[in-house]
C-alpha cells in the first residue's frame, strides 16, 4: 500500500509532523515560495492576492458589460404601440447633472493619492523585509498620510454622487421616470456600491495599523485596494463617457 | 457484474430504440406544407444519430463485459496514453456529421422564417392573453383597426377582450372569433401578439410554433394542405392557466371559409 | 519579515484549530468547507426530490387531496416546478461538485495545504447557506412561491399581479440568486487562484488530473456567467419594486394597465442564458473530470487522449458561451441569428462527442473492477450518451419548432444534468468516502442502490422523449385539458410508478451514507490503488493536508499498468523512472 513515507520526496528534513503539539508545520521549498517556516513569504503572498484581485475583477467588469449591453438594447429597441399598431422607440436622452464632472475630478485625484499610498506602504514594507533592525517607528515619519486622504476623497465623491441623484430627481428625472434615467442610477449607482467596497478596504488597512498587525500584511492589503481603486476610476470614467456621449 | 451491464445496457438501449423505430408514440400526422420537409429531416436526424446512440451504448456494454479483470486469466491492461491519429480521424468525422446534418435542415428553415408571406396570403391577427386566444380578421379594408389597452375587458368577449377601439374606423369591419378558420391550400401569415406575458402559438399538426412576445407583432406563416380540425395549445409557460390555454384551427374549403367570413361581417352590421 | 512576527503569523495559520465553533461552523480549512457544501447540497437534494414526488403525484391526479398538503392546485404545481429547478440546478448541481468534492480535493490533488483564500472560501460556504434559506423562505411567505418557472421569463416573473406566488415570493427567488451567484463567485476566485498559484513542485498544468482541469474552467465559467446573472437580477427586481421598464413592454394583466413601458422579454431571456447555457456546462464538467479519473482508475489504464481531453474540457467551457441563443430559436428573435446559434451548438457537440470516445477508449483493453464508483462511472457514461444525443435534435432549429417547450426537452436536460451529473456525485461519493470518512461505504448497499437507480432513471426519462415526439408540453400542472395531450396519459403514469420506486431507492444511499460514517468497515490510505496525491495523505488528511511535507511531482496522474513497474499503478509522488542507457 503506498504511503508518502517510502515514495514521497522532501526538499528539507521534517522537524514536525500534523498537528502534534502546535508546532507550526515545516514546508519544504517548492513551487509557493516557502523560503522557510510556516506562511509564504512576502512576495509570494503579494503575488497571490494580486492575481486573487485580478480573478476578483473579471465579473465585476461582466457585471458592467452586462449592464452596457442592457443599455444598448433598450436604447435602440423599439416595441409596438398597440393604440397605433406602429413600433415606437420610447428612450429619451438624460442631461446629466455637471456636478458629476467635479465628483470625476475628485474621484481621479483620490486615484492619485491612492496611488502614493501604496507606494509609500510598499516602501516601507521592502524596507522591514531586507532585515533591517526594527522596525522604522511609524510616529518618526515626516510624509503624508496619503491613506487618510484618499479615504476623504473616495468618501466626498461618494458624496458627491448622492448630491448628484438630488440634482437630477430636481429636474425631473427619477428612477423610473425613462429608461435612460433608469440606467443613469443603475450604472452610477452599482458603481458607488463597489466604490464603497474600496473604501471599505482602507479603512481596514487604517485598522490593521490600530491592531499592530504586520507591515507586510497592511501593505498587500493596500496594495490590492490601490489596484481596486484605480480600476474603480477608469470604470467611473468609462461608465460616464458611456452615459454623456451613448445618449 | 461486467455481463449485468452488458445485459442491462444493450436492453435499455435496444427496447428504447424500438419505440421510436416502431413510432408508438409520435408526431400527429402533418398538414401543412412544411411539414413533410421538416418530418423528413426527423427522420434522417433520427437515424443518423440512433446509429451513432446504438453503436456507443452496445460498445460501452460491450467493453464493460469483455475488458472485465479475470484476475491471473487477464494479462495487464494495455499502456496507451491514445492515438493522436484517431483523435484527429473522430473529430473531423463527428464535425462532418454535425454540422452537415444541421447544413441540410437551413434550407427548411429558410423557407419557413427567413422569408415573409406572400403577397395574397391571408392575414390573421393571433393574440395570446392569460388564458386564451383570439383571432382578428382585417376584414374587406385589409387593415386591423386599432386597439386601446384601457377598453380591454374581457368579460365583453372577443372585440371587448382585445380593446378594439370603435372609433377607428379601421375597426369597424374587423372580425374577432375565439375559433381560428383558414382556407386550406393559401397560405396563412399570422400575426402574433399578446397582452400581458409572454405565450406561445403550437399547433401541432401544422409543425408551426412560434412564442407571443407582448410589445412585438411576430410575423409568420404556414401553408395548411388538409382540411380539419386542429389543436392549439399555449407552449410557454403563462401562469397558472397555461395548461388550459387551448384552442381550435379549423382548416376549411375556400368557399366554406368565404362563406364564413361573410356571415361574420354580416353579423357585425 | 522579522523571526517573531512570523513564527506568530505561522502559528495563528496553520495551526489546527480548537473549539467547536473553529473547527466545525467557522472553519477555515477546505476539507470541512468541503463537507458542509456537500451536506448543504444533500438536504438540497432530497428537498428538490420532494417537490419533484408531489409534483409526479399532482401529474397523474390532479385532484387528488394528498395528506398536509391537501389539493395540490395549478399555481402550486408551477410554483413546486419553479423551486425544484432552482434548487437542483443552483443547489445542488452547482454545490456538490464543485463547492463540495471541489473545495476538498482540489487543493489535495495539486498538492497545496488549502485554498488561497481560507476565510473567503469559509464566507463562500456561508453565502451559499443563506441563499438556500432565502429561497425556501419563499414558501413560506405570502402568495407563496413564485410559479414562473426556474428560468424566470419576464414579464411573468415582473408582474406581480401575473400570477399567484409572483409578489414577495418572486423577490425572494431574485434575492436569494443574487447572493447565490456572489457566493459562487467567490468561490470560482479561490479555485482559479489555488489552481494557477499553488500547484506543489513538479505538478505542471498537464500533470494535474482531469478533475483538476474540470474544476479549473468550471470555475472560469462561473466567474465569467455569474455577474451576468447578477446584472439580470438587479434589473428584475428595479422592474418589479421600483418601476422601471428594462423587460417589460406595455402590458396589461387581467385588463389592468400595470405602468410599464418600452420594455423587452426578450432582454430578459439574452442576459439569463447567456449565463445558463454555461451554467449548465458548470453542471456537467466536474462529473466528466471526475469520470475520466474513476474510468482509468479502475480499468487499471491511462486516460486515453490526456490532452485531448484537456482541450476537449477547454472548447466546452469556450464554446459555451457562443450557444446560450439555442434556448430561445421560439422566442421572437432574428432567424438568422437563430441559424448562428445552432451552428455554434452542432460544434459544441463535438468535444463532448470527442470525451465519449476517450471514455471508450480508457475501457478497451482495460482491466475492470467494478467498484461501486467505477459501476456509477460506466452509468455516467451511458446516460451521458443518451442525454447528449437528443441536444443535436434541439439545436437544429427546424426541429426545434416542434420539440420546443416538449417533454423532449426535459428529457434532454434531466438526462445529463438530472442523472448523468447526479452519477457523478454518487461516484465521488463512493469514491472519496474513504479518505474523507476514514471508513469504506457497504458494497453491497451501493451496488443495489447503483441498479436501482440506473434502470430508474433510463425508466423515468427514457418515456419522455415519446411523450414529447407526440406534442407532450412541458410545464403543464395536468394534461387534461387538451386531446392530444390527455392521450398521453399512461406514459405519466408509468413515469410516477418509476419515480416512486427510484426515488425509494435513493434511502438506501443515504442510509448507507450515514451508516458507514459510524460502522463501515476501517479504510487503508489508497484503498482503490489510484496514483493521485489524495491518496498519499492519511486517512482522513490532517489538517495541512501533507502533515508537514510539500510533495513533489515526478509522474502524471494516470500511470496505470506501467510496463516494467513492479506495481500496476506508479503514484505521482513517486520517484522518477532512471533513465535507460
Amino acid at each position: 500500500m503506498a504511503s508518502f513515507s517510502t515514495t514521497a520526496t522532501l526538499d528539507e528534513p521534517q522537524v514536525s509532523r500534523g498537528n502534534e503539539g502546535g508546532a507550526p508545520p515545516i514546508f519544504g521549498g517548492g513551487d509557493d515560495g516557502r523560503a522557510g517556516r510556516g506562511l509564504p513569504d512576502y512576495p509570494t503572498r503579494l503575488r497571490r492576492a494580486r492575481l486573487g484581485l485580478l480573478v476578483a475583477l473579471t465579473p465585476v467588469l461582466m457585471l458592467f458589460v452586462s449592464f452596457t449591453s442592457a443599455y444598448v438594447v433598450r436604447q435602440g429597441l423599439p416595441t409596438v404601440d398597440p393604440r397605433t399598431n406602429q413600433l415606437v422607440r420610447d428612450w429619451v436622452p438624460v442631461k446629466l447633472p455637471g456636478l458629476l464632472w467635479v465628483n470625476t475630478l475628485v474621484l481621479l485625484l483620490s486615484s492619485v493619492g491612492m496611488e502614493l499610498a501604496r507606494r509609500q506602504m510598499k516602501v516601507r514594507a521592502a524596507a522591514v523585509t531586507t532585515r533591517q533592525m526594527g522596525q522604522v517607528p511609524v510616529s518618526a515619519e515626516r510624509k503624508a498620510p496619503w491613506l487618510a486622504i484618499t479615504i476623504a476623497l473616495g468618501l466626498s465623491f461618494l458624496l458627491g454622487q448622492w448630491m448628484a441623484w438630488k440634482r437630477l430627481g430636481a429636474s425631473g428625472f427619477y428612477v423610473a421616470t425613462t429608461p435612460s434615467s433608469s440606467f443613469v442610477y443603475l450604472l452610477t449607482g452599482a458603481h458607488a456600491v463597489h466604490l464603497m467596497g474600496g473604501v471599505v478596504a482602507l479603512l481596514v488597512a487604517g485598522l490593521f495599523v490600530l491592531l499592530r498587525r504586520p507591515v507586510t500584511t497592511r501593505s498587500i492589503v493596500v496594495d490590492v485596494a490601490g489596484w481596486y481603486w484605480h480600476f474603480m476610476a477608469a470604470l467611473w470614467v468609462y461608465i460616464l463617457c458611456l452615459l454623456e456621449f451613448a445618449r | 457484474m461486467g455481463l449485468g451491464l452488458l445485459v442491462v445496457i444493450w436492453l435499455i438501449t435496444l427496447i428504447g430504440s424500438y419505440f421510436i423505430i416502431a413510432k408508438t408514440w409520435w408526431l400527429p400526422v402533418g398538414a401543412s406544407a412544411a411539414a413533410a420537409g421538416i418530418d423528413h429531416h426527423f427522420t434522417t436526424t433520427f437515424v443518423l444519430m440512433g446509429i451513432v446512440f446504438i453503436a456507443a451504448q452496445l460498445a460501452l456494454g460491450w467493453f464493460a463485459w469483455k475488458y472485465r479483470d479475470r484476475g491471473a486469466a487477464s494479462g495487464p491492461a494495455q499502456y496507451s496514453h491514445g492515438s493522436t491519429k484517431l483523435e484527429v480521424v473522430w473529430t473531423i468525422l463527428t464535425i462532418i456529421l454535425f454540422i452537415g446534418l444541421n447544413l441540410a435542415s437551413e434550407s427548411i428553415w429558410a423557407t419557413e422564417r427567413f422569408d415573409a408571406a406572400k403577397p395574397g396570403s391571408l392575414q390573421v391577427e393571433v393574440t395570446g392573453m392569460q388564458f386564451a386566444w383570439y383571432f382578428r380578421y382585417p376584414g374587406p379594408d385589409g387593415r386591423f383597426g386599432a386597439t386601446k389597452p384601457e377598453l380591454e375587458d374581457a368579460s365583453l368577449g372577443g372585440a371587448g377582450a382585445l380593446g378594439l377601439d370603435t372609433t377607428d374606423p379601421a375597426s369597424k369591419d374587423d372580425v374577432i372569433t375565439g375559433t381560428m378558420v383558414v382556407p386550406v391550400n393559401r397560405e396563412i401569415e399570422v400575426i402574433l401578439r399578446s397582452h400581458d406575458v409572454i405565450h406561445s402559438f403550437f399547433v401541432p399538426a401544422m409543425r408551426f410554433k412560434q412564442d407571443a412576445v407582448p410589445g412585438l407583432a411576430i410575423h409568420m406563416h404556414f401553408t395548411p394542405i388538409e382540411t380539419g380540425e386542429f389543436e392549439i395549445a399555449c407552449a410557454e409557460l403563462c401562469g397558472l392557466g397555461h395548461y388550459k390555454m387551448h384552442g381550435i384551427v379549423k382548416v376549411v374549403s375556400d368557399e366554406e371559409f368565404s362563406q364564413w367570413l361573410a356571415a361574420r361581417e354580416a353579423e357585425k352590421q | 519579515m522579522a523571526t517573531h512576527e512570523l513564527a506568530a503569523h505561522a502559528a495563528h495559520a496553520h495551526a489546527a484549530p480548537q473549539g467547536f465553533i473553529r473547527k466545525y461552523i467557522f472553519s477555515l480549512d477546505h476539507k470541512v468547507i468541503g463537507l458542509q457544501y456537500f451536506f448543504l447540497a444533500l438536504v438540497a437534494v432530497f428537498t428538490g426530490i420532494f417537490l419533484s414526488l408531489l409534483m409526479r403525484i399532482h401529474l397523474i391526479w390532479p385532484t387528488a387531496s394528498l395528506p398536509f398538503f391537501g389539493e395540490i392546485k395549478p399555481e402550486t404545481y408551477l410554483s413546486l416546478l419553479t423551486m425544484h429547478g432552482t434548487i437542483m440546478v443552483f443547489f445542488v448541481l452547482t454545490t456538490a461538485p464543485q463547492g463540495g468534492f471541489g473545495n476538498y480535493f482540489l487543493p489535495i490533488q495539486i498538492g497545496a495545504p488549502d485554498m488561497a483564500f481560507p476565510v473567503l472560501n469559509m464566507l463562500s460556504f456561508w453565502t451559499t447557506f443563506l441563499g438556500f434559506i432565502v429561497l425556501v423562505a419563499a414558501f413560506f411567505v405570502t402568495g407563496g412561491a413564485p410559479l414562473h418557472g426556474w428560468t424566470g421569463y419576464a414579464p411573468l416573473s415582473a408582474l406581480p399581479s401575473a400570477g399567484p406566488g409572483e409578489g414577495l415570493g418572486a423577490d425572494l427567488w431574485i434575492i436569494s440568486i443574487a447572493i447565490f451567484c456572489i457566493g459562487a463567485l467567490m468561490g470560482a476566485l479561490n479555485f482559479i487562484t489555488t489552481t494557477l498559484d499553488m500547484r506543489a513542485k513538479g505538478m505542471t498544468l498537464m500533470r494535474m488530473p482531469l478533475t483538476c482541469w474540470a474544476w479549473f474552467v468550471t470555475a472560469i465559467l462561473g466567474l465569467l456567467a455569474f455577474g451576468v446573472l447578477l446584472s439580470a437580477g438587479i434589473l428584475l427586481l428595479m422592474d418589479r419594486n421600483l418601476g422601471t421598464s428594462f423587460f417589460v413592454p406595455l402590458v396589461t394583466v387581467n385588463g389592468v394597465l400595470t405602468g410599464h413601458k418600452g420594455g423587452s422579454p426578450l432582454l430578459w431571456q439574452h442576459l439569463f442564458w447567456f449565463f445558463g447555457h454555461p451554467e449548465v456546462y458548470i453542471a456537467i464538467l466536474p462529473a466528466m473530470g471526475l469520470c475520466s479519473q474513476l474510468l482509468s482508475v479502475f480499468s487499471r489504464k491511462p486516460i486515453f487522449g490526456y490532452k485531448a481531453m484537456v482541450y476537449a474540457i477547454l472548447a466546452i467551457g469556450f464554446l459555451g458561451f457562443m450557444v446560450w441563443g439555442h434556448h430561445m430559436f421560439m422566442s421572437g428573435m432574428s432567424p438568422y441569428t437563430a441559424f448562428a446559434f445552432s451552428i455554434m451548438t452542432m460544434g459544441i457537440g463535438v468535444p463532448s462527442a470527442i470525451k465519449t470516445f476517450n471514455w471508450l477508449g480508457t475501457m478497451w483493453r482495460g482491466k475492470i473492477r467494478f467498484s461501486s464508483p467505477m459501476l456509477f462511472a460506466i452509468g455516467f457514461v451511458s446516460l451521458f450518451v443518451v442525454g447528449g444525443i437528443s441536444g443535436p435534435f434541439l439545436a437544429q432549429p427546424v426541429l426545434d419548432i416542434y420539440l420546443h417547450e416538449t417533454y423532449f426537452v426535459i428529457a434532454h436536460f434531466h438526462l445529463i444534468m438530472g442523472v448523468a451529473s447526479i452519477f457523478g456525485i454518487f461516484a465521488a461519493t463512493y469514491y472519496w468516502f474513504p479518505k474523507m470518512f476514514g471508513r469504506m461505504m457497504n458494497e453491497t448497499l451501493a451496488k443495489t442502490h447503483f441498479w436501482v437507480t440506473f434502470v430508474g432513471a433510463y425508466a423515468i426519462f427514457m418515456p419522455m422523449h415519446y411523450y414529447g415526439m407526440a406534442g407532450g408540453l412541458r410545464r403543464y400542472s395536468q394534461g387534461t385539458e387538451v386531446a392530444w395531450i390527455h392521450k398521453l396519459a399512461p406514459i405519466q403514469q408509468f413515469i410516477t410508478f418509476a419515480a416512486f420506486i427510484t426515488i425509494a431507492g435513493q434511502f438506501i444511499f443515504l442510509f448507507n451514507l450515514f451508516w458507514s460514517m459510524k460502522k463501515g468497515e476501517k479504510a487503508a490510505d489508497n484503498p482503490w490503488e489510484a496514483t493521485t496525491l489524495e491518496w498519499i495523505t492519511a486517512t482522513p488528511p490532517p489538517h495541512d493536508n501533507f502533515g508537514g511535507i510539500t510533495p513533489v511531482v515526478h509522474h502524471g496522474p494516470y500511470e496505470y499498468s506501467v510496463p516494467g513497474a513492479p506495481r500496476d499503478f506508479v503514484m505521482q509522488t513517486d520517484a522518477p523512472v532512471a533513465p535507460k542507457h
